[in-house]
């Protein structure tokens, strides 16, 4: 579901293609309800080994992060989020294919851009790519209402799949669309090209060498 | 006092101002964000200094961490030869960064190599990080602090170019770290270039080049000029908050030079993100600490 608030886009969980149609890479969304912490290891566990994952994200969102999480005094198996920021999300790019595929999810949220197999999976399947602004972390902790769930707890806490109900969590900037269009590589084309420019400025400065 | 008690009270105070330093940036760092997010003007520049900001004042407000990566701790000494506690100084810097892991929290950043094991405590064989510079017939002792982040000055690049290359060379070779390296490190970036004759002495200069104040220029008026040009390039290229886009690319960039071999011209480029958690302190021979990177920051015994 798209809801409008307040002049923001807020996307709820569940999540259809239908709703992504109309976000285009540069745009700036927010998420409320499931969003799942999933990075490398859980990954490789679905792609390479075939296992399922123990909680389902079909047309919901993941986070590729490694928080700090802290037990809630007074409970057996209660956590609350302290600290959450994005981990560089390339590092997942040679799974998410696969597991886009596989699992169904619809937002995919991390730092820094994505590559080809991410932009694949994205047009064939309906899903988006978003950045998190990376260092803000407290921003992202008080956006966590509660932890629902938490799974594979023997892989340590930065890598326990931490299944988060999120209230207005963002800014989320879409760097992947469902056209498959990738801001972070449009980009590059354009840095590069002012780069070139800017040393030819350059050159002709630093003469030092006689 | 007892010495004992002198060194717990040295212990507590870089404890302190680590803990600090995790929470707060440097009174620099601040300004400068302030003033390049007030430069931009489309929406989503705009957004995301806005959060980064916010992120700042929550993370003071909820005694937090502002980012989750708290580095490997990297301490640069400037220490008199009678300063009091030199003897003691390296391992009194393990046990304040063990302190402050506890207190502050600071994230587990230390895993042994070879036996590949998270010790857990943030600190390891050889972390944290120190490098000594003995400063002769002096009684104080100078200390820089940094978080050092996992995606920012840990990488880094280093090379040693061939004289023929000259400073066009090693203008190539820092503008190509902006595009690549550079724009995931989380910009704006305070980039330190270290130029020197060999890989290390590049590096560390590089490094050293990180602790100078933003808006500080090279005394030698040429490295102070390529400074200039260096910054307005990187910043004409327009990575923008998060490498997203946007006027600017970086809060600053500092370059730390040592004389060369005539055969090579060793170069090296680190960047301190957006969030570059560094601090100074001078102490003197009866621990009495004055702090000029932190007008936030008070220290009570
Ligand atoms: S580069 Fe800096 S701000 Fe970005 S995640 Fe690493 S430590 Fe945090």
């Amino acid at each position: 579901m798209v809801e409008i608030r307040d002049g923001k886009k807020v996307l709820v969980t569940p999540v259809s293609k239908e709703d992504l149609k109309d976000i285009k890479i540069g745009d700036i969304i927010w998420l409320d309800g499931d969003l799942m912490t999933c990075r490398d290891v859980a990954h490789r566990r679905l792609v390479e080994y075939g296992r399922e994952l123990p909680y389902d994200i079909k047309d919901k969102a993941i986070f590729h992060a490694g928080p700090i999480v802290r037990k809630i005094e007074g409970t057996d198996d209660d956590y609350e989020m302290v600290s959450v920021g994005p981990t560089t999300s390339m590092r997942m790019e040679k799974f998410e294919y696969e597991f886009t595929k596989e699992t169904g999810v619809r937002v995919i949220v991390g730092k820094g851009g994505m590559g080809p197999n991410t932009e694949k999976a994205c047009k064939e399947f309906g899903a988006i790519h978003c950045v998190f602004p990376a260092g803000c972390a407290v921003v992202a902790a008080t956006e966590v209402e509660y932890v629902a769930e938490h799974h594979w707890d023997e892989l340590g806490m930065p890598e326990t799949l931490w299944c988060c109900k999120v209230k207005e969590f963002g800014p989320l900037i879409v760097s992947i669309d469902t056209d498959g269009r990738n801001l972070f590589e449009e980009q590059k084309v354009i840095y590069n090209e002012k780069k070139e420019a800017a040393k030819q400025r350059i050159y002709p400065e630093v003469k030092f060498i006689k | 006092m007892m010495k004992e008690t002198e060194i717990k009270k040295l212990t507590d105070m870089v404890a302190d101002f680590v803990g600090h330093i995790g929470k707060k940036l440097p009174d620099d760092v601040v300004a400068k964000i302030e003033e390049l997010g007030s430069k931009e003007d489309a929406a989503l520049p705009k957004v995301l200094y806005e959060t980064m900001t916010k992120n700042q004042s929550l993370a003071v407000e909820l005694d937090r961490p502002s980012c989750q990566d708290t580095g490997v701790l990297q301490f640069w000494l400037k220490c008199g030869t009678n300063f009091p506690y030199i003897n003691e100084l390296e391992n009194l810097l393990t046990d304040a960064v063990v302190q402050a892991t506890f207190a502050t929290p600071l994230r587990h950043n230390s895993v042994q190599t070879f036996d590949e094991y998270n010790t857990k405590k943030n600190v390891g064989k050889g972390t944290p990080t120190v490098w000594w510079d003995i400063v002769p017939n002096s009684d104080t002792c100078e200390i820089y602090a940094y978080m050092a982040g996992g995606g920012c000055t840990l990488p880094g690049k280093a090379m040693v170019l061939m004289p023929g290359a000259g400073y066009e060379g090693i203008t190539d070779f820092v503008l190509d770290q902006m595009t690549s390296y550079g724009l995931n490190a989380c910009p704006p970036l305070l980039v330190g270039v270290g130029v020197g004759t060999s890989i290390e002495t590049a590096a560390l200069n590089s490094k050293k080049a990180l602790m100078r104040p933003i808006g500080s220029h090279n005394d030698n008026e040429n490295a102070a000029k390529m400074e200039q040009l260096l910054e307005d390039g990187i910043n004409s290229i327009g990575l923008g908050p998060q490498g997203m886009g946007g006027k600017y690319s970086v809060m600053g960039v500092n370059i730390e030079n040592t004389a060369r071999h005539p055969s090579t011209i060793g170069v090296a480029v680190n960047v301190g993100c957006w969030s570059h958690r560094r601090g100074h302190i001078i102490v003197d021979r009866d621990l009495n600490v004055t702090c000029d990177t932190h007008s936030t920051w008070k220290f009570e015994a």
